[in-house]
């Protein structure tokens, strides 16, 4: 019991924190929101994803990718390749020239289905990818990277390439990718109407329930020695490296799960949206990422779920009236966050609320606050 | 060069230069340390004191000669693997966690869960939280285990920093200038510290207090120009002519 209270839930506000945005996302985005707003909403938490791969890798880690992009694009096209070959059944493409191709192979003149697509055709391989493959990618950088120690601004900058490099090769091979307009089309999901009101919602909740267990995985992953050891290489590589650690194992590992986690949201955000292209890999949302969890705060879990929620509400509702002024507030907003309160939301709500709890709680029961707080970390072994 | 013969000494090192751009900073160096021995390194700036240190925990390639510690050896190894051989080493400037509590930077240092998957599943066992209450005792600092380890007296970080080698148990431990920057009270127990933790084990510290390396070391080489100068007892270095030209004598 205290093993899953203070290792998964993170300790009393912790748990508190996650029953919160559990009740939220689960209970009252559902109910107040039509079926419309809530997809809108599902799609905004595939993008939090990202945002918390940004909290354990910039946050704890203190490596910057603004390439996040890149394995959420991964995810996403591992998802969306699979609907598509559903969607190009023989028989839907009875028109093309060479029909069971999906219909952007037959308008580039593609004649036979390429070698990399044919897996995709299992769910089972499908799902394996979406796991694998951006993790792998991640790993085949980050050994590259962080054996050479390249870190900082340099990691930051060749992440951003990569995603460069990842978009133009996409809208370059039309035939093979579907080129600028990505994937679409995408109808059904082992032939049950994607579009349909309960297949969005059970993708909503779907999507909720890893977005929770992604949390949970993450809090033990920060609670363990690995998470302090994190904390310790931000501020003192030099130190954790003549302490007897490989530091750049220990960056790769970070490196592949925050890739593994924006890959899930990828694939969420394919199934929720009902295509994939190449805008959802390139530098602009990667850089948009990082303000989710800049906004949100990077030091916090839950605390970029609000941020990406915010962050994109704004944009809905301000690029609807001022669509060109939209990116100046947003810029703004991150240079604002970033001066201000570096710890975005989360940290202002520690700031204001801890004072006013204690005040409270010092109300009601003085003695508590009287209490010492020191060897907490013994009592809590003996719980 | 590598191929020298083994030796009864902790650490030797022999020939061992380095090169930056045609300087040497270390050049043609012979150095031995025994078991129980406390080894002063000394010398105007310059000299190639931090670069000894550097060579010897694998901060710094050498271009040529041995470093061999409890007869392997280190110029081949990476710096991860050369602390798991036994070797500790204190940087000038205090570096520890900051963020992390005092129990923390102890925790992080105890030499379990070392890889990725170690770490993951390292338990706080009473045997770890024993060793580092006993660690804290042994560096002055058990009634500040709970303390964030930024907020600490420059003083504090450096036995801090000590306390982090200690727990790792190394048979080498180098300390680059250890009471720089403490008061003169930090000073006497950080010298009764010193000489109690270099039994069982070979200590190197680099120092310019002359009074401090009169109370701690057991022998002392002089260091110029990345070449000895003089080695031997304090009193004996201290009376050597060229070292008062060159060092004691301003």
């Amino acid at each position: 019991m205290s093993f899953i209270y203070d290792k998964l839930l993170g300790g009393k506000s912790g748990a508190l924190g996650l029953l919160v945005l559990s009740i939220l996302i689960l209970v009252v985005f559902p109910l107040a929101l039509d079926g419309f707003r809530l997809n809108l909403i599902g799609k905004y938490l595939t993008y939090a994803f990202a945002a918390m791969s940004l909290v354990l890798l910039w946050g704890y880690g203190g490596t910057l990718s603004l390439g996040q992009g890149i394995f959420f694009g991964l995810g996403g096209y591992c998802m969306a390749m699979f609907l598509k070959l559903e969607a190009s059944s023989p028989e839907n493409t009875a028109i093309q020239s060479t029909p069971g191709i999906p219909d952007f192979m037959d308008w580039n003149q593609i004649t036979e289905l390429p070698w990399f697509w044919e897996p995709f055709s299992s769910f089972g391989f499908t799902i394996a990818a979406i796991l694998i493959v951006p993790a792998l990618f991640a790993y085949i950088i980050g050994v590259a990277m962080f054996k050479r120690r390249v870190g900082g601004v340099y990691f930051a900058i060749i992440t951003q390439v990569i995603a460069v490099i990842l978009t133009v090769l996409i809208v370059g091979q039309q035939g093979f990718t579907g080129g600028i307009n990505g994937i679409t089309d995408l109808r059904t999901l082992n032939g049950w109407d994607m579009t349909s009101d309960s297949a969005k919602y059970l993708f909503y909740y779907i999507n909720c329930a890893l977005l929770i267990t992604v949390i949970v995985l993450s809090r033990f992953i920060l609670t363990s020695k690995f998470g302090r050891l994190l904390l310790a290489i931000r501020d003192k590589e030099d130190r954790v490296r003549f302490s007897g650690y490989d530091v750049a194992n220990f960056k790769i590992f970070i490196f592949c799960f925050a890739a593994l986690v924006s890959a899930i949201g990828g694939a969420m955000f394919t199934l929720q949206v009902g295509f994939m292209s190449p805008s959802f890999v390139g530098i602009v949302p990667s850089i948009e990422m990082v303000i989710f969890a800049a906004v949100g705060g990077r030091m916090s879990l839950i605390g970029v779920v609000y941020g990406t929620l915010l962050i994109n509400f704004g944009k809905t509702t301000f690029s609807e009236s001022f669509p060109e002024l939209w990116l100046f507030l947003m810029g703004g907003t991150f240079i604002a966050v970033v001066m201000f309160f570096p710890n975005g939301l989360a940290g202002l709500w520690e700031e204001y609320s801890t004072p006013l709890m204690k005040k409270i709680r010092a109300k009601i029961q003085p003695s508590v606050t009287a209490k010492p707080s020191s060897s907490s970390y013994e009592t809590k072994e003996s719980k | 060069m590598s191929s020298m013969t083994n030796t009864d000494f902790s650490l030797s090192i022999e020939d061992l230069t380095v090169s930056f751009d045609g300087f040497k900073a270390v050049d043609s160096l012979n150095l031995y340390i025994d078991k129980n021995e406390l080894h002063v390194v000394i010398g105007p700036n310059g000299a190639g004191k931090t670069t000894v240190l550097d060579l010897i925990c694998g901060k710094t390639k050498s271009t040529s000669g041995s470093i061999k510690f409890l007869n392997q050896e280190l110029t081949t190894l990476s710096e991860h693997e050369i602390v798991r051989r036994g070797v500790g080493r204190k940087f000038q400037t205090p570096s520890i966690y900051e963020n992390l509590s005092v129990f923390e930077n102890l925790e992080v240092s105890y030499p379990e869960g070392r890889g990725v998957f170690g770490s993951l599943f390292f338990k706080r066992s009473t045997k770890v939280i024993d060793e580092i209450h006993r660690i804290a005792q042994e560096i002055m600092l058990e009634s500040e285990l709970e303390t964030e380890a930024g907020l600490l007296s420059h003083g504090q970080k450096q036995w801090l920093e000590i306390g982090m080698l200690l727990i790792q148990d190394p048979q080498l431990l180098m300390l680059d200038e250890p009471v720089a920057g403490m008061s003169v009270k930090e000073r006497e127990q950080t010298a009764v510290l010193l000489n109690k933790i270099s039994k069982g084990r070979s200590v190197l510290v680099i120092e310019h207090d002359m009074e401090f390396v009169a109370r701690i070391a057991h022998k002392v080489t002089v260091l110029h120009q990345g070449k000895i100068l003089a080695a031997g007892k304090m009193e004996d270095v201290q009376k050597d002519p060229k070292v008062i030209e060159v060092y004691l004598g301003h």
